[in-house]
């Protein structure tokens, strides 16, 4: 570990964050009326980005590294890893979008607090998931994230549409947590063990079938959380139901964090040789479920009327494209690590994008501008840097060329290619050209729409500083993010291909 | 030469002043830059086969599936005009913005110099992907600003634009990707150089089981395609029309001055030098649809009554000679080519600004509706009267230069069958712009002043006439002395027609 630190050290994004959370709730009670907003919101960012900071000085500093520098702690329960890092990042750069956003859209909500501390709770965690080692770390860790998310989706609790995205949202999760609980438990069935390098070094003779049940159930459980076909049926009325900034916080970091278990947990617990050998093939599934997922949220996507609805199943067709990660992977492929780091690198791109425009469909909320693509028309002329900070993330969604949107496509398809998977990249490109029509439908409707009556606008005269500060970083990072690919996508193919 | 472009980016990127002036002050800065590039241009041979590249600069940037992508800028007998072009084209055209442009102007002046960023940055950069980036990204200032400050029917043309050209862009993507798959492991970046030399030296292989010839042949299909939407050639062009009408001046001058160019340029890059074998083969259809590039694109200007779309139309049929010279693989055909491209630059920005001018004084370009336009603004009339010889190919200008090089270079051409024939027929389509030019000029400028407006028609601002005027003198100067820009270009063209020599 670095310079002779405790080990447990390299958990400190994680600690960091669940402190915040504490601290949060400590803000609360000491100042338990709505003006606490603003210290709420300080706290939750700084808290954050220290987060974010810890994981930037831990992957820097090389303490924890891909080679075998691996560190394992509580009886192998959980294990830092760059791949964990490179998460937690993207956990905590959301996180903390997200929370400087919530400061202004919760403006006038009589009691903000219990949202700042039920946003870091679950972005601890996604902390906790992303170094979780042992399937219990897993599941405890995944219900820290859903639970929260819940009343996250419903916290609006005057507005019957936020009531009712997270009874829905609810109800599916609980389900698919029994079904991924009780795939777990045929894998311990099966196998005895519930740490993963054992779980793939067990004998496993005369039980294949149960673990093969077992990994189905656990796909089924993945699939729930990254709102994957056919688990995604919760995923555009709770996106659309919940607060935008929670839309955003699931959308992107929830996500992400379903995909952190696939990638781990399926790689390491159940690999691609036993797989094959055992008739667990879960890579097919997984070209399945990302074939699938991909066009049916993109065709979805293109015959949406509202905007955050369209931006609800263009998430769904971005978790088919995260997903080639998994589902381009063969035995012994030359690109393995790379497909997986390519969709690692992707993820947090999207982080950023997909985040940012949630945040403007919230700014938009704030205002009260509406929810269709007519309402957007023209917003541009009141409010022209958030919408050119909109274009961005919509240009860079569709994977045009100057942005880094672009790029994270692109080195996933290659990468697919690489691997003989020409079929699955010919998809996703296909579908990346339909996404260009619905993405180009909001530029459009911004720049180019006038308006249906001049008083429309109107609406457009309160400056939420700090949506507006959170929006423009969004962009500024994803423009950024071009330049500054060459260590990103290194980092994380180093780190994927530590796992093969 | 990474000190004046990254330098001029920066300053791009910034600004959103308030005023044209500082727009134009700063698009200075790159003018002066690029001349200072061309007085100090060293560089033999062309950049792509192993020529002596000027100003390079290779910085790694990334690494994707075992190859490099870097930032790789340098210019060579080829991009140096184009380049120098741009820089020069833009400064002008944001003068010729500060009369029509009333709304929004800093966004307006931010999204020209962002363009002419990136337009140089396609002239400049060597690497694909880096070009790539570059390419793709003209698109969305032009986007805007033929969407926002543009005519009447601006959102259909700029989504028309967008969507055509980006359709385009993405066949063009695949069919070179298609190249560097089949080079395989015989390549380790994405650098166009390495690339055009290593399937110079026969390293393309079968890929996905896919022979080798045939995936050559199959992304010089899909690049050409790509590329001719952009020039644009028939039957690829029906964007433009709409485009050019509907864009703002400044937009039109910088759309016909160097976007289309992109177009041309790109095709003498990637499907004339890295892949003549192929063009060779396909020699006779391509000089077909170059010639009828050329008739055509002349025919529909003439039956144009407005004066915008005669110019646009008239575009059509200009690059169509281009794209002769390039097929034809001669010294005289590829270089004149490339001249052909900065001197229609030039006289397609004047007549447009022209035009222009004189909207702005009537609010009217239809042909029918004016006469005698010469009495009211004798100075602007004179120069586009002057611009339209140039477009016809009056010697002494810079667009006989071209012409005449490209004739020179079809006429004895061994690598297309028939050159005579085809050349005879390109040069009948000079008959039919002179016809239609002299037509128009006769019933818009002169004879009596017959024009019904409530606007003061008179002798235009000076800042209206200024750019014209500098055009006009360039456009001279080019004519009578070719060999400013020629003989580099010669220099860099040469390579490219002793590829197709020695293979074929």
């Amino acid at each position: 570990m670095v310079n002779g630190l405790p080990a447990v050290t390299a958990l400190l994004p994680a600690l960091l964050l669940a402190v915040t959370g504490l601290a949060l709730l400590l803000v609360d009670t000491i100042r338990p009326d709505a003006r606490s907003n603003t210290s709420m919101a300080v706290v939750g960012a700084v808290g954050s980005l220290a987060a974010l900071a810890a994981t930037v000085w831990l992957t820097a500093s090389g303490g924890v590294s891909p080679d075998g520098g691996a560190v394992l702690l509580f009886a192998d329960t959980v294990k830092v890893d760059t791949l964990a890092l490179f998460f937690t990042a993207i956990f905590a750069s959301v996180t903390a979008l997200v929370l400087v956003a919530a400061h202004d859209y919760f403006h006038d909500h009589a009691n903000p607090a219990a949202f700042y501390s039920l946003v870091t709770f679950a972005a601890t965690g996604m902390a906790l998931l992303a170094v979780a080692n042992s399937l219990a770390v897993v599941f405890v860790a995944l219900e820290m994230v859903s639970l929260p998310s819940y009343v996250l989706v419903a916290y609006l609790k005057q507005d019957r549409g936020s009531v009712e995205a997270g009874m829905k949202y609810f109800l599916v999760g609980a389900l698919s947590s029994a079904v991924f609980l009780f795939g777990i438990s045929l894998v311990y069935a099966a196998t005895g063990s519930l740490i993963l390098a054992d779980i793939a070094s067990a004998s496993i003779d005369g039980l294949a079938g149960v673990l093969g049940v077992g990994v189905v159930m656990m796909i089924g459980g993945v699939a729930f959380k990254t709102a994957s076909v056919p688990f995604h049926f919760w995923a555009p009325e709770a996106y659309e139901g919940a607060p935008a900034p929670v839309s955003a916080f699931l959308s992107s970091a929830s996500k992400a964090a379903g995909f952190v278990v696939a990638f781990r947990v399926f790689t390491e617990a159940f690999p691609l040789e036993m797989a094959v050998s055992a008739n667990v093939d879960w890579m097919l599934s997984f070209a399945v479920l990302a074939a699938v997922t991909m066009t049916l949220g993109n065709f979805a996507a293109a015959v949406q009327e509202e905007v955050k609805r369209m931006l609800a199943y263009s998430s769904i067709g971005h978790a088919g494209y995260a997903l080639i990660g998994v589902a381009a992977l063969t035995v012994d492929g030359p690109a393995n690590g790379t497909v997986m780091g390519a969709a690692m690198a992707h993820l947090l791109v999207y982080g950023f994008m997909n985040t940012g425009a949630f945040l403007f469909v919230a700014m938009a909320e704030r205002w009260g501008v509406g929810r269709t693509f007519a309402d957007y028309a023209g917003l541009w002329r009141r409010a022209p840097v958030a919408s050119v900070a909109m274009a961005v993330f919509m240009f860079s969604l569709a994977g045009l060329p100057p942005f880094a949107g672009f790029f994270s496509k692109y080195f996933l398809f290659q990468a697919a290619i690489d691997n003989g998977f020409l079929w699955l990249a010919g998809l996703g490109a296909i579908n990346s050209v339909v996404s260009l029509y619905y993405y180009s439908r909001v530029v459009k409707a911004l720049f180019l729409d006038d308006p249906e009556s001049p008083s429309a606008l109107d609406a457009i005269d309160v400056r939420p500083t700090a949506l507006y500060a959170a929006v423009v970083f969004a962009a500024v990072a994803t423009v950024l993010l071009l330049p500054g690919f060459g260590p990103v996508i290194e980092t994380a193919e180093a780190a994927a291909s530590a796992l093969f | 030469m990474a000190a004046a472009f990254v330098g001029a980016l920066t300053v791009f990127l910034a600004p959103d002043e308030w005023a044209g002036r500082l727009a134009f002050a700063i698009s200075l800065i790159p003018f002066v830059g690029s001349l200072y590039l061309w007085s100090g241009f060293e560089a033999g041979g062309n950049a792509l086969l192993g020529g002596e590249i000027a100003y390079a600069t290779q910085i790694e940037w990334l690494e994707v599936g075992g190859r490099t992508v870097s930032w790789f800028v340098g210019l060579d007998g080829i991009s140096l005009p184009l380049f120098v072009l741009t820089t020069f084209l833009v400064p002008l055209a944001i003068l010729s913005a500060w009369t029509p442009v009333d709304t929004r102007q800093s966004q307006f002046y931010g999204l020209m110099l962002f363009m002419e960023a990136n337009l140089l940055g396609v002239f400049a950069a060597l690497d694909f992907f880096l070009w790539f980036v570059f390419w793709e990204a003209v698109l969305v200032p032009m986007y805007f600003l033929i969407g926002i400050w543009g005519g009447p029917r601006r959102k259909y043309a700029a989504i028309k634009f967008f969507v055509y050209t980006n359709a385009a862009s993405l066949l063009m993507f695949i069919g070179f990707m298609s190249l560097v798959f089949a080079l395989g492991d015989s390549v380790s970046s994405f650098a166009l150089p390495e690339i055009a030399q290593a399937i110079a030296a026969g390293d393309l292989s079968a890929w996905f089981g896919i022979p080798a010839d045939r995936i050559a042949m199959v992304a010089f299909l899909a690049m050409f395609l790509g590329f001719a939407v952009k020039v644009p050639i028939v039957p690829f062009h029906t964007w433009l029309p709409d485009a050019h009408v509907q864009a703002p001046t400044p937009a039109s001058v910088l759309l016909a001055g160097v976007l289309l160019k992109m177009g041309t340029y790109a095709l003498l890059r990637f499907n004339f030098t890295m892949l003549p074998e192929q063009a060779s083969m396909l020699a006779v259809p391509i000089a077909a649809i170059a010639v009828i590039s050329v008739i055509y694109g002349a025919m529909l200007a003439l039956a144009q009554k407005d004066l915008k779309r005669i110019v646009a139309y008239s575009s059509v049929s200009s690059m169509g000679y281009v794209i002769l010279g390039l097929i034809v693989f001669t010294e005289y055909g590829i270089g004149g080519a490339t001249f052909q491209m900065v001197a229609h630059g030039l006289i397609s920005g004047l007549m447009f600004m022209a035009v222009g001018v004189i909207y702005n004084a009537t609010h009217t370009r239809m042909v029918g509706d004016m006469a005698g336009m010469a009495d009211r603004m004798p100075v602007t009339v004179g120069i586009l009267v002057a611009g339209a010889f140039g477009y016809m190919g009056l010697p002494l200008m810079a667009g006989f230069a071209g012409e005449f090089f490209i004739f020179v270079g079809s006429l004895s051409a061994p690598a297309l069958p028939y050159a005579p024939v085809f050349t005879a027929l390109a040069m009948f389509g000079i008959v039919i712009v002179a016809g239609y030019l002299l037509s128009a000029m006769q019933s818009t400028l002169f004879g009596p002043f017959e024009l019904e407006t409530d606007y003061d028609v008179g002798p235009a601002a000076f800042h209206d006439v200024a750019p014209l005027a500098v055009l006009l003198v360039a456009i001279i100067v080019l004519g009578v002395a070719p060999d400013i820009f020629f003989e580099m270009i010669r220099d860099a063209a040469l390579p490219v027609v002793e590829g197709v020599t020695i293979d074929g």
